[in-house]
């Protein structure tokens, strides 16, 4: 396991160097926006990064909650089945097909649902027990990282392009702060909660937090509707090679994403290894002092 | 021993509690004034937009004076180990949830009541649209905050920094509904648009999380 | 050609933070390192 990190962060270096190569020399230059669009090849990666790995803590969340009860856990491995069987009929039903946004094949919305069960049984097999908890802090941790990546570089895009730093009605980049505003709140609860439940407490707020960002996004769907504002990130189609560029980013950054992780995995199983130290030190501390006060306790009358 | 019978009787008790020990409401409606007369100040009365930000206003006062009476919910039944014989009595968890919920409910809209007049008067206010449906937007929206308020008071009730983290956890999730409530009420006060998608969506947010929040109160209580 | 400093600007700031956590990442783990060695040396 201690060789493949070195040997997979070289291919990973490579693998940004060429992405960097591809984004700056090989894509075309954008008709409208010149050479400033190039952007997109740092802030769209980040943005998916970001939001699977918060769907990673999703799953975590939830898979955590579950695991208190034998019942809860086979209820929830059902509904994940039947969320992924219904998803995928439906996708082939005319009357979903209508609304799905156009350009956007069936297939292709299927697997996306397909891997809501398909990441809740990888992350149930492979994150037994406390790994599981660790998994959702780790990817809470980094996907606030690239989060923090995607507001800074989206601003910075659109001041150039648009003229201006936020626009309030933008639906994509809002939405992106709400979430991680919530993953931020989410880990100072962490860092600051003395529970011995503290874990249960934070898978908690993570499913509040599933919940309220469909919320946030029609929220501003609606709001964006009434009062037309620019669309930060562009719409419509894409030329082939931008997009081939774009994956291949993505793919680079998902690796270094991955690598991150596990670094950060690692980081937490040692954090949680002293402290059980300092528990069992504590605990042996104390029987030696309890056997040296015998005597004490045995003077009599 | 019913759910909705544990319910009222806790909520009489607090009540009766609350209205004993006067000076903890007499502070909040102070502060709540003071909170109204510092966006006077801040924010000209008399500017002809006043009617477009009013609605962001009134709510932003909401909130902070809904801080002061969230953040004491749970302080009573910390003392005296009242939360532990809760925990091991068999009284349903969520009796005591809608209970404190609604107590606050009461609460922050006694506290609204006497802070929307003040508004009206400072800023001159004449509803220009619909005026009645400034009252599910107020229920809905002061449902909101407290519903989710009172759960992230109980899970703060064991951090370092309670205070802040009530706060901390609540305002990130409670966007899209201050966003609606906001939203329909500038819609109302200007008569410009309709409230009416605002108000099901504050709906639909009330029933979400009303639901998420009985759902997982009993593992927040049992949290020690 | 102005708008070109925007774009280091973006790809710079990416790496920035980046760098920044795996920095942070690292301290954690000299930390911890040390003190598993003090408690291994403790007992």
């Amino acid at each position: 396991m201690k060789r493949l990190f070195p040997i997979f962060s070289a291919i990973t270096a490579a693998l940004l160097a060429y992405a960097l190569y591809q984004a700056l020399v090989v894509a075309p230059t954008d008709a409208l926006q010149g050479d400033v669009y190039r952007i997109i090849y740092y802030h769209v990666p980040s943005a998916w990064t970001a939001f699977l790995l918060f769907f990673i803590n999703f799953i975590a969340s939830i898979q955590y909650l579950a695991s208190a009860k034998e019942s809860t856990q086979k209820a929830a491995k059902w509904v994940v089945i039947v969320i992924g069987a219904v998803g995928v009929i439906a996708c082939f039903l005319p009357q979903v097909q209508h609304l799905l946004p156009t350009g956007m094949r069936p297939s292709a919305v299927a697997t996306t649902v397909l891997a809501i069960p398909a990441f809740y049984f990888f992350v149930g097999k492979f994150f037994p027990g406390q790994r599981l908890d660790v998994l959702a802090v780790t990817s809470a941790e980094v996907g606030v990282v690239f989060c923090t990546i995607v507001l800074v570089t989206g601003p910075i895009w659109a001041r150039p392009v648009w003229g201006i730093w936020w626009a309030p009605g933008d639906i994509r980049l809002t939405s992106t702060l709400v979430l991680w505003l919530i993953y931020v709140s989410y880990l100072v609860l962490r860092r600051f909660s003395n529970s011995a439940q503290t874990q249960m407490l934070a898978a908690a707020l993570a499913v509040f937090g599933a919940l309220d960002v469909p919320l946030v996004y029609f929220s501003i769907w609606f709001f964006r509707t009434q009062h037309p504002q620019p669309v930060i990130g562009g719409g419509g189609s894409m030329d082939p090679r931008m997009l081939h560029v774009l994956v291949i980013s993505w793919m680079a950054f998902l690796c270094f994403a991955f690598l991150v992780c596990w670094s950060r995995f690692r980081l937490e199983l040692l954090h949680r290894e002293v402290e059980e130290a300092h528990a069992m030190e504590s605990l042996v501390g104390a029987g030696a002092a309890a056997k040296a006060s015998i005597p004490l306790n045995r003077s009599p009358k | 021993m019913s759910l909705w019978s544990v319910t009222f009787a806790t909520l009489r008790k607090d009540i009766r509690l609350e209205w004993r020990s006067k000076d903890a409401l007499n502070s909040m409606l102070f502060f709540s004034l003071l909170v109204v007369v510092i966006f006077v100040f801040s924010f000209d009365p008399l500017a002809e937009e006043s009617r477009h930000i009013v609605g962001g206003l009134v709510w932003i006062g909401f909130l902070f004076a809904s801080m002061m009476a969230l953040n004491q919910t749970w302080a009573r039944e910390l003392r005296n180990q009242v939360l532990d014989a809760y925990r091991v009595s068999p009284a349903p968890a969520n009796a005591l949830f809608l209970a404190k919920a609604l107590g606050n409910f009461i609460f922050v809209s006694v506290l609204e009541a006497l802070m929307t007049p003040l508004f009206v008067i400072f800023y001159n206010l004449r509803v220009l649209g619909p005026a009645w449906q400034l009252i599910p937007v107020a229920v809905l929206g002061t449902w909101a905050l407290v519903v989710n308020g009172t759960f992230f008071a109980a899970m703060s009730l064991r951090t370092r920094i309670r205070e802040i983290m009530l706060p901390l956890l609540l305002f990130p999730i409670s966007i899209p509904a201050v966003i609606a409530m906001v939203a329909a009420t500038t819609a109302i006060l200007t008569g410009e648009d309709s409230a009416h998608f605002y108000i099901v969506l504050l709906l639909t947010y009330d029933v979400v999380f009303t639901t998420a929040c009985l759902a997982l109160f009993e593992t927040i209580l049992h949290a020690e | 050609m102005n708008s070109i400093k925007f774009l280091y600007a973006a790809y710079i700031a990416t790496w920035a933070i980046h760098a920044f956590y795996i920095g942070t990442l690292v301290r954690r783990f000299s930390r911890l390192r040390r003190e598993m060695k003090e408690l291994g040396k403790g007992k």
